[in-house]
């Protein structure tokens, strides 16, 4: 079902401008296909943006991105890419059945295997009683789950999640992560960015980054042998530390 | 392009407007009362004869295109079609389920304002009344497809409202309600014969006084379907798949 040969996402020299700044100034990186990675980084660091590039929305300046062995956005990875933003892009005068289904089509789906695929995905993401709802008379929470499950309903290849656990319990947290963890261990491949650190173990592999680019590129266990440090949280802390006093010497002689 | 697409996406349009009913109201009352008003204006002339037809084909286009061009603003705003974009879904898909599901609004809007225009107001054409009702659907069908363009162009809900003015008072003004083309200084009068609200007028106009008009409408018709494809076309580039 899901093409293990090569890497999920290569990218290589990448450089994106947007609007005046050089967001990602140069960044080469390889996502291993069948986990789930982790997209850690500050506000500003070039997550998203990275993220639009491995979906292939974004305009680059350089470099190239290949998703499951083709150039980012090409049409045949049309249905086996999944992306979630990170504010909810669902239709809020439509119910949180009538969306699902909808994405649901624009992937192909048709007929009994639509409607299994549909229930599947609102089981999934908790909402299986508000599923005829308007998603305007949902709560944040419930609508980022919405939008989550467009892109859960056609089982893609790659998913890419923009902080798809903003503003959840818990509870619902740990479900999410758990059938993350499930999807991957089916094959699936997933890029998911978080600025909470504590998710950052269930991840396989962390990707940090900072001003567009990557600072370390490990498992969480390696991270932590790396920096000496106890938690993600320290460990990132720890390596940001090191590459200021890094930037300070080179600008300094 | 894929039919199942598009007839997906008219689906889901024609849902998202039926939780709206304010909406759906305003579409199909607003244009019976202008009628109505107009008829009660012009109580014991035949003006209402000569321009009811005419302004049966404007009413609709008028309010097909607000609507469109706001609806697909909300939409580049949203995410939504962004989103669409990176699914198999074609540009082509998505104007066409747009337009789809706009011309089946139109449809229903066009029969009721017809009936109320020729059996509560009294409306009198010389040609057959079927025929006005298809002549509003084209004109709406054509809203639609200029609302999609504007839209393309409209960064902000404040800019889409007013491309309202911007893009349709010059063709109402110079399609030949006001003064008959022909009379028209030469100029305004070339301008007139590029604009696509002037061939829709000149239908109703000829089934308002024409017997058999069918011949003369399909011709006018013809050149209104051309502008609603060339528009929709148009439109499509709007679409990018990518943006900075």
């Amino acid at each position: 079902m899901v093409n293990n040969s090569g890497p999920a996402v290569a990218v290589s020299g990448l450089q994106v401008v947007r609007g005046k700044r050089r967001v990602i100034p140069g960044l080469d990186l390889e996502i291993p296909a069948g986990q789930v990675v982790g997209l850690l980084g500050p506000s500003g660091s070039g997550k998203s943006t990275l993220m639009r590039c491995i979906v292939g929305v974004q305009i680059v300046e350089s470099g190239t991105v290949t998703v499951l062995g083709h150039p980012a956005g090409s049409p045949t990875l049309r249905d086996r890419v999944g992306y979630v933003t990170q504010s909810p892009s669902v239709y809020a005068d439509l119910s949180v059945r009538d969306n699902v289904t909808y994405f649901g089509r624009a992937i192909g789906l048709r007929g009994a295997e639509l409607r299994e695929a549909v229930d599947r995905t609102l089981a999934e993401v908790d909402l299986v009683s508000y599923a005829d709802q308007l998603v305007q008379d949902l709560s944040g929470g419930q609508e980022s789950r919405v939008s989550l499950a467009a892109a859960l309903v056609g089982r893609p290849s790659l998913l890419v999640l923009d902080e798809p656990t903003v503003g959840l319990d818990p509870v619902l947290r740990r479900d999410l992560w758990d059938l993350f963890r499930h999807l991957a261990d089916r094959g699936h491949s997933l890029v998911v960015s978080s600025h909470v650190m504590d998710e950052a173990t269930r991840c396989d592999r962390l990707v940090l980054l900072r001003e567009g680019r990557v600072l370390a590129d490990a498992t969480p266990a390696e991270l932590l042998q790396q920096t000496g440090a106890v938690d993600a949280d320290a460990a990132f802390l720890a390596l940001i530390d090191a590459e200021t006093a890094r930037s300070g010497e080179r600008s300094s002689s | 392009m894929n039919a199942g697409l598009t007839a997906a996406t008219s689906g889901r349009v024609l849902r998202q407007v039926r939780t709206d009913h304010r909406t759906i109201g305003l579409i199909i009352v607003v244009p019976c009362v202008l009628l109505g008003l107009l008829a009660w204006i012009y109580t014991g002339t035949p003006v209402f004869d000569a321009i009811g037809p005419a302004l049966l084909g404007v009413f609709p286009m008028v309010v097909m295109f607000i609507v469109t061009s706001v609806a697909t603003l909300r939409e580049r705003q949203s995410g939504t079609l962004e989103r669409l974009l990176t699914t198999p879904m074609g540009k082509g898909d998505f104007m066409l389920g747009y337009a789809g599901a706009f011309g089946a609004l139109a449809v229903v809007q066009a029969v009721i304002a017809t009936g109320f225009a020729v059996w509560v107001c009294g409306l009198g054409v010389a040609g057959p009344v079927w025929l006005l009702v298809v002549v509003a659907v084209f004109d709406a069908v054509l809203g639609t497809a200029l609302g999609l363009l504007a839209s393309g162009f409209a960064r902000t809900e404040f800019q889409a409202v007013q491309f309202m003015p911007a893009f349709l008072l010059p063709q109402f003004l110079l399609c030949g309600l006001l003064i008959p083309r022909d009379q028209l200084p030469t100029v305004l009068e070339w301008v007139s014969n590029v604009l696509p609200l002037s061939y829709a007028v000149d239908a109703m106009k000829e089934i308002a006084r024409n017997a058999d008009p069918v011949t003369a409408v399909l011709g006018d018709l013809g050149i209104v379907a051309a502008f609603i494809a060339g528009a929709l076309a148009l439109a499509s580039l709007t679409l990018s798949r990518r943006s900075a």
